[in-house]
């Protein structure tokens, strides 16, 4: 029943700013807060990182339906396989577990997923696993339609071994732009500090988000 | 033979009226019937030892080994019946394969024993078949971490510092006890571990064997491998020494 609205029967999708940052004793996840269904802006406050272990969460992007579904999955594999461990699965094998679903069935899903975590071997960890199935290792990553917008910005600004707050004031100021420039991103700017100690989440509402040139 | 048991030893699935399982128990025995072999862990790694007994001159040297490589990290000796030991090494080899397609690492030598245990269980729980013949001993050396683990034929594990099973197992044990092993790093404890399977060896009974030793440890980088040739033949000649000095100080007392 199309009434002559492309939205109406548009799937919702995450036309995003994600994105995720290495610093000293763990990493920063960051990401806006637009779902948008075509044109139409479905929930202007989505949270898109998703817990799939205490200490690994996910920056979701791409179809909404998709990423959340694999995010389900996955968090079961990971917390059985927990259990069998005896200790929480390392962030490496929760990458691997993604990077499995989204190369097996990457003829039927639309996901730009970002995994990031901290475990006692290797430390803050961010595995990006764009559309296609590749994963990949990166102390900085960004992901979503409104990443293209600042590459420049991250590789111009990023800091191995930033303090926390460094690298909080970092990912804020990258999707603020991303989310300025980028029409499918925008809303709120969420954020997670995945430490040893677990996560700690923050939001920016759109009324603090620094400010830069606008005209 | 009228005892209390006769008649309950014919399956796998049935107990004694005492709570036993017979059949269990007659696979622990095929294991006693086998060459000794040992595991020790030392500071930076773990060692297997071997006594590969040899029932014919014809065989040549180095084959039919009794030590395994199941993955990079992860050695297995065995002792009992070989041939059932091959069929747990290839299962053991699956499931670490298996582990590294799904979740993209190494897998811990924790869940493989535990994977490896269920399934020599599942072998001491139906009528038609017959336990495994065998005892192994898992090594790995993973995250800077020595790790050693025992599966009986009745799919009972434990985690050890020293363990031994095979023919000799009661003096074997009683030898590592002696042993301080949290002082010794690898390169030190393979002398011991060919000594005593020199010591235990029976001589009387079973004329000729093979030495086998190998190690997973800091120095061979974390990957289970045979020792090298001159860690192995200084060993060999360290134990053949320690050997003849004893049967020296035993003519003296006489």
């Amino acid at each position: 029943m199309n009434m002559g609205n492309d939205w109406m029967d548009a799937a919702h999708s995450t036309g995003t700013s994600i994105m995720a940052a290495e610093f000293d004793g763990g990493v920063v996840i960051g990401a806006d807060s637009r779902t948008t269904t075509g044109a139409y802006i479905a929930n202007r406050v989505t949270d898109k990182l998703t817990k799939v272990t205490d200490h690994i969460y996910c920056c979701r992007s791409g179809s909404a339906a998709d990423t959340q579904a694999i995010a389900d999955i996955v968090s079961y594999h990971l917390n059985f396989h927990g259990m069998e461990l005896g200790e929480e699965p390392p962030v490496e094998v929760g990458a691997a577990v993604f990077k499995e679903l989204c190369y097996n069935y990457r003829d039927s899903l639309m996901a730009g997923i970002l995994v990031a975590g901290w475990d006692k071997l290797k430390g803050g960890q961010i595995y990006s696993i764009p559309i296609g199935g590749m994963c990949v290792r990166q102390n900085v990553s960004i992901g979503g339609s409104g990443s293209s917008y600042v590459y420049g910005y991250v590789d111009a600004n990023f800091k191995p071994k930033m303090s926390k707050e460094d690298c909080v004031k970092f990912v804020t100021n990258t999707l603020a732009l991303a989310m300025s420039r980028d029409g499918s991103s925008g809303g709120v700017v969420r954020l997670g500090i995945i430490t040893e100690k677990g996560i700690e989440r923050r939001v920016i509402l759109g009324t603090d988000l620094p400010k830069f040139y606008e005209d | 033979m009228s005892s209390i048991g006769t008649g309950y030893d014919l399956s796998a699935s049935q107990f004694s009226p005492d709570g036993r399982v017979f059949q269990v128990e007659y696979a622990m025995k095929a294991v006693e019937n086998s060459g000794t072999i040992i595991g020790l862990k030392a500071k930076d790694g773990v060692i297997l030892a071997a006594e590969k007994l040899i029932l014919s001159k014809l065989h040549e040297t180095g084959t039919n080994r009794r030590i395994f490589n199941i993955d990079t990290h992860i050695g297995m000796a065995v002792s009992g019946l070989i041939a059932d030991a091959r069929q747990i090494v290839e299962i053991a080899r699956k499931e670490a394969a298996a582990y590294r397609t799904k979740y993209g690492t190494k897998i811990p030598v924790k869940f493989l024993n535990d994977r490896v245990s269920m399934y020599i269980h599942a072998y001491t729980l139906y009528s038609a078949i017959r336990p495994y013949g065998c005892s192994v001993i898992l090594s790995s050396f993973d995250n800077d971490e020595p790790e050693m683990y025992t599966i009986d034929p009745s799919g009972v594990s434990f985690g050890f510092h020293g363990c031994a099973t095979g023919k000799a197992k009661q003096s074997a044990k009683t030898e590592i006890e002696k042993l301080k092993l949290g002082n010794y790093t690898c390169k030190e404890l393979v002398k011991e571990a060919a000594k005593i399977i020199y010591t235990v060896h029976d001589e009387l009974k079973d004329k000729n064997f093979e030495l086998e030793l190998s190690w997973v440890c800091k120095d061979s980088k974390g990957v289970h491998e045979k020792v090298p040739d001159s860690v192995y033949s200084d060993a060999e000649k360290a134990a053949k020494q320690a050997m003849e000095a004893d049967s020296e100080s035993d003519t003296e007392d006489m």
